[in-house]
């Protein structure tokens, strides 16, 4: 199945939320006239990413994150010479020159810099190609996308937007019970901290931001920033989630009507 | 005796398919109010259905099934309510190849289910272009519950639509037994 589109219709933060809530392995492309960007994702965490002519080699990032000095730099470029990433972060690893964390560390700080512009991104086209894995020669890291997605959501700025998104403000927030979800682990702002600490579904989201002094704008902002990053998710009034609804049988329809059901069913079975 | 009539309502954007959805199982040609496009922007199809249309299904003497299709485009949602009155429950209809529908379609599932709370499911409609999304990402694009059912559907194959149909019975009936089972007392 393909999952392609524009993003206009579907924006970055979106399909980084939509890869992290369904636990996506694959490549996902990102294209404008003139840039093509690869982010490659195993089970919902980023592994790998490169842009149109950006792609530099294990040293050099280290480098540029200074966890190698100039002069070690141009030491080791003669060593590492026709060695690929996964050779030269051994031999560094060997020499002393860094340990695996500190090398995972400085590529994963790499590939989020590199893919923070697509959040601005409105035009464009996206496909993903899933079981796509990540160049062999390069080292895979293994990259929570919460906080990326925090940061994307943030620069969402169009009310109207906002304002579909989250329908009304008599809405009250509870915590998502999705597995693994660990909030010590995730970036908040204070603002961001604020309307956390008041999430209850008694409390309606008009109530939080009167409490918090935030705006519509503001907190809507707040709210759908925590959304993206399936932290919380919008309860109507009276505790039902607006995600999980609850139904209730028509008002024409009492429960001793089973039998009428049961020969819409059969009729249908035999069409 | 009085035949009883039973409504089914289909909803869902504009072009994803509820009219073809009806017209695969009615036993009556869909009484069908399309009019020719005249904005560009909707010009992916000739006709759109402007007030609803309206499929039937005989079961027996007694009673009738209608499924009703409202019309997909916002303009015309005042006709949303009208519909939604003593239905069985509803179906939501998803363009799987169009992703730029699927913020409208919840909000459509939102506004359905706020009229009239009755059993619902999202049929992915279209799953036989090569285009169309997989399920569950729609699933995650439209924000469902794991609990909300959401069926892979085509909607010009009469097993598909008639698959979609029973799912919807079967939730209604489960709804049923819900409402039956003795509550525990505190």
């Amino acid at each position: 199945m393909s999952l392609k589109g524009f993003l206009k219709d579907f924006s970055f933060t979106q399909l980084l939320n939509l890869v992290n809530l369904a636990n996506k392995s694959g490549a996902l492309y990102i294209e404008k006239p003139g840039i093509s960007c690869r982010a490659v994702f195993h089970n919902g965490k980023l592994t790998y990413f490169e842009s149109t002519g950006e792609k530099a080699s294990l040293l050099k990032t280290i480098t540029d994150h200074q966890l190698i000095t100039a002069s070690q730099h141009r030491l080791l470029k003669e060593r590492l010479a026709g060695m690929n990433d996964q050779e030269a972060g051994i031999y560094l690893v060997n020499a002393g020159y860094a340990t695996l964390d500190q090398i995972l560390n400085v590529l994963e700080k790499e590939y989020a810099s590199q893919l923070r512009p697509l959040f601005s991104w409105t035009d464009g086209f996206f496909r993903f190609e899933a079981g796509e894995m990540p160049p062999e020669e390069r080292i895979p890291v293994r990259l929570n996308l919460e906080n990326l997605i925090l940061e994307g959501a943030r620069e969402l700025e169009e009310i109207e937007e906002l304002r579909s998104e989250i329908p009304s403000l008599e809405m009250t927030l509870k915590f998502t019970d999705r597995p693994g979800t660990d909030l010590s682990r995730v970036n908040l702002n204070s603002t961001e901290w604020r309307v956390i600490s008041y999430v209850n579904p008694k409390n309606s989201i008009q109530q939080i931001a009167a409490t918090t002094n935030l705006d519509e704008i503001e907190i809507r902002r707040v709210v759908y920033t925590l959304l993206q990053a399936g932290l919380v998710e919008i309860v109507r009034p009276g505790g039902k989630p607006v995600a999980l609804p609850s139904t209730s049988l028509p008002v024409n329809m009492p429960t001793e009507n089973r039998p009428l059901i049961k020969r819409l069913i059969d009729r249908i079975r035999s069409i | 005796m009085q035949t009883q009539t039973v409504k089914i309502v289909i909803t869902g954007p504009f072009n994803a398919g509820k009219t073809e959805f009806i017209r695969s199982v009615s036993e009556i040609d869909v009484v069908s109010t399309e009019r020719k496009i005249t904005s560009a922007p909707e010009k992916v199809k000739e006709t759109t259905t402007v007030a609803m249309d309206f499929g039937r299904i005989t079961v027996d003497n007694d009673l009738v099934l209608f499924l009703f299709g409202t019309p997909g485009q916002k303009r015309f949602d005042f006709m949303w309510e009208i519909l939604s009155e003593g239905m069985l429950g509803f179906i939501v209809m998803v363009d799987s190849a169009r992703p730029e529908t699927f913020r409208e379609a919840r909000s459509i599932l939102e506004t359905f289910h706020a009229y009239a709370p009755t059993p619902y499911l999202v049929a992915a409609n279209k799953q036989d272009l090569y285009d169309a999304w997989d399920v569950e990402d729609i699933r995650v694009a439209l924000r469902l519950d794991s609990s909300v059912k959401i069926l892979p559907c085509t909607a010009t194959k009469k097993s598909s639509v008639k698959n979609v149909l029973l799912e919807l019975l079967y939730s209604i009936l489960a709804e049923m037994d819900k409402h039956e089972t003795p509550q525990e007392l505190p």
